[in-house]
């Protein structure tokens, strides 16, 4: 019964916290009702079976714990009303709150496929900080504890508590809505969700401190989180570009890891360790975006995830194709960190000579304290044979690495110059 | 409807010499963006500001009030002036605070009031 109500809480823990925001307008009261839910439900289950429709039943059972408090705590109808503390009577053109009464809040209850949506929107406010977007996310729509939280950023509780609580009342003191931005703000609050979702899976696909390489759940949770938003926005090519991203790059999850623990990279792997079902996935995916004609930086990125994907071996991968899809990123996002993987590409095309040139172009300044860049320029150096360059690019890639494991397989490849 | 002000902040430097073309053309790009709130309805009120160092700190302790001269905060960028707005949501306030930030062609701060 436990896995079951975990498997519960984890799929519909998001949808009842936001179909309870939209009836209340209060994320606190929703999430705490969510709660009370669910604790009801682990007492009551294991005697009683799990009911037809548990997410139903938790939706009901924190609705009308919220009711009760609201109840307890104010006593007539209006009051309650006005407790309406997000923005929502714009939601729908002709909602007015003053008119509800808590009985019509039944008809309100039930969850709709939207409130999801919405819910992501104001968590990926552009007016919240990024670091704050990514924890409101993985508590309001992922269910997890502040805890869980704060473990896999591994920063401390309390910080973690703190930037939740301050952008939850950043949102309520400036009355943010509670709504799917209208068409002329879309694109640019799409891609605040776009990139937080991202840097969840980007951050569970490589750990940024710490001794274990990848952490499987947020790698996991960005992906149910993509594809739910996949789902809600069948018609944005980038939400289809993001989700293919994240299944092709987590294609290879079993392979970047030796079983010593130590990192594999993209031309040493396992290939036939490769998950051919997130494979063909993704490569789908890429196809329907394609098929669309509206590029974007994910889809994009998406494409030269399925080049490599196609490559049966690091050798026959289609390089040409891979630094065409660059030089598209580039147009698009014309910043040192694609110029940096273009030139990656171009030394694989055309050798270590030409990628040398190719970086020489990117302003270093840039991306002095950038790992990824000192990794490259170290290997590329390596294979020109600029053994003494090579080697101080590898000491600086070190001092920059901040994952054990990753500096480990760092230190032998130094060694190896 | 939720109140918002709209701040403005720059480099406290700036001359009070409208007789330049290049000031004309600012007054001329903020009050278009006046008129507009205006003709939304969600002006409230608005006001340019004298250089910071026309400013004066006043304190009150146990009945006594002093005064100093020169603003509160001693840095460099100070506000110049503001906007009070009302506005419908925080999105709707960011549009108008975009619109601002255009107009006066500087950056500019956009706050809840409380109430």
């Amino acid at each position: 019964m436990t896995d079951a109500l975990d498997e519960v809480f984890r799929r519909e823990a998001g949808r009842c916290t936001a179909a309870l925001i939209r009836v209340f307008g209060d994320i606190d009261l929703a999430e705490d009702a969510v709660a009370e839910a669910f604790a009801i439900a682990t007492e009551k289950w294991p005697e009683s079976g799990m009911p037809p429709n548990p997410g139903g039943w938790i939706t009901t059972t924190a609705r009308n714990r919220a009711i009760d408090r609201l109840r307890r705590e104010s006593t007539s109808g209006e009051r309650i009303l006005a407790a309406h503390r997000l923005h929502i009577d714009t939601m729908e053109p002709n909602h007015d709150p003053e008119a509800d009464t808590l009985n019509k809040l039944d008809d309100l209850v039930d969850v709709v496929a939207d409130d999801q949506l919405r819910l992501m929107f104001l968590c990926a406010h552009p007016a919240i900080a990024a670091d704050a977007q990514v924890a409101l996310i993985l508590r309001l729509l992922g269910g997890l504890k502040t805890g869980e939280i704060a473990m896999a950023f591994v920063i401390p509780e309390a910080t973690l508590a703190q930037r939740i609580v301050r952008a939850k009342r950043k949102l309520h003191d400036n009355h943010a809505p509670y709504h799917i931005p209208r068409a002329a703000e879309l694109p640019d609050r799409l891609q605040s969700v776009l990139a937080s979702i991202y840097l969840i899976y980007t951050e569970g696909h490589t750990a940024a401190f710490g001794r274990t390489l990848t952490r499987t759940d947020l790698s996991s949770e960005a992906i149910r989180l993509g594809r739910t938003l996949a789902a809600l926005m069948p018609d944005e090519p980038e939400a289809l570009g993001l989700l293919a991203l994240m299944l092709l790059s987590d294609s290879r999850r079993l392979s970047r890891v030796a079983v010593d623990g130590s990192l594999v990279r993209l031309a040493d792997q396992d290939r036939t360790q490769w998950d051919r079902k997130l494979i063909s996935e993704g490569q789908d995916l890429v196809r329907t975006c394609l098929r669309r004609n509206q590029p974007g930086s994910f889809q994009i990125q998406a494409a030269i995830a399925a080049v490599h994907a196609d490559a049966p071996t690091a050798e026959s991968t289609d390089w040409s194709q891979v630094v065409v899809l660059y030089n598209q990123l580039f147009e698009i996002r014309p910043n040192a960190v694609v110029a940096l993987n273009r030139a990656v590409a171009v030394a694989e095309l055309h050798g270590p000579i030409e990628g040398l040139a190719a970086l020489a172009e990117i302003d270093p300044s840039s991306l002095d304290n950038y790992q990824p860049y000192h990794a490259a320029l170290a290997d590329i150096l390596t294979r020109a044979g600029r053994h003494d360059e090579a080697r101080a690019s590898y000491d600086r890639v070190i001092e920059l690495t901040t994952n054990t494991v990753e500096g480990d397989f760092l230190i032998r490849r130094r060694a190896a110059t | 409807m939720p109140q918002y002000m709209i701040s403005v902040w720059h480099d406290d430097t700036y001359e009070l010499d409208f007789s330049t073309p290049e000031a004309q053309r600012s007054v001329a790009l903020v009050g278009a963006f006046n008129e507009e709130l205006q003709e939304a309805g969600a002006w409230v009120f608005a006001a340019g500001l004298h250089p910071a160092s026309s400013a004066t700190v006043v304190r009150s302790s146990g009945g006594d009030v002093s005064m100093i001269d020169g603003p509160y905060a001693e840095t460099k960028e100070q506000m110049g002036g503001f906007w009070m707005i009302e506005a419908v949501d925080l999105d709707a306030a960011l549009a108008w605070a975009g619109k601002a930030a255009a107009a006066c062609e500087s950056p500019v701060e956009l706050r809840p009031a409380q109430g």
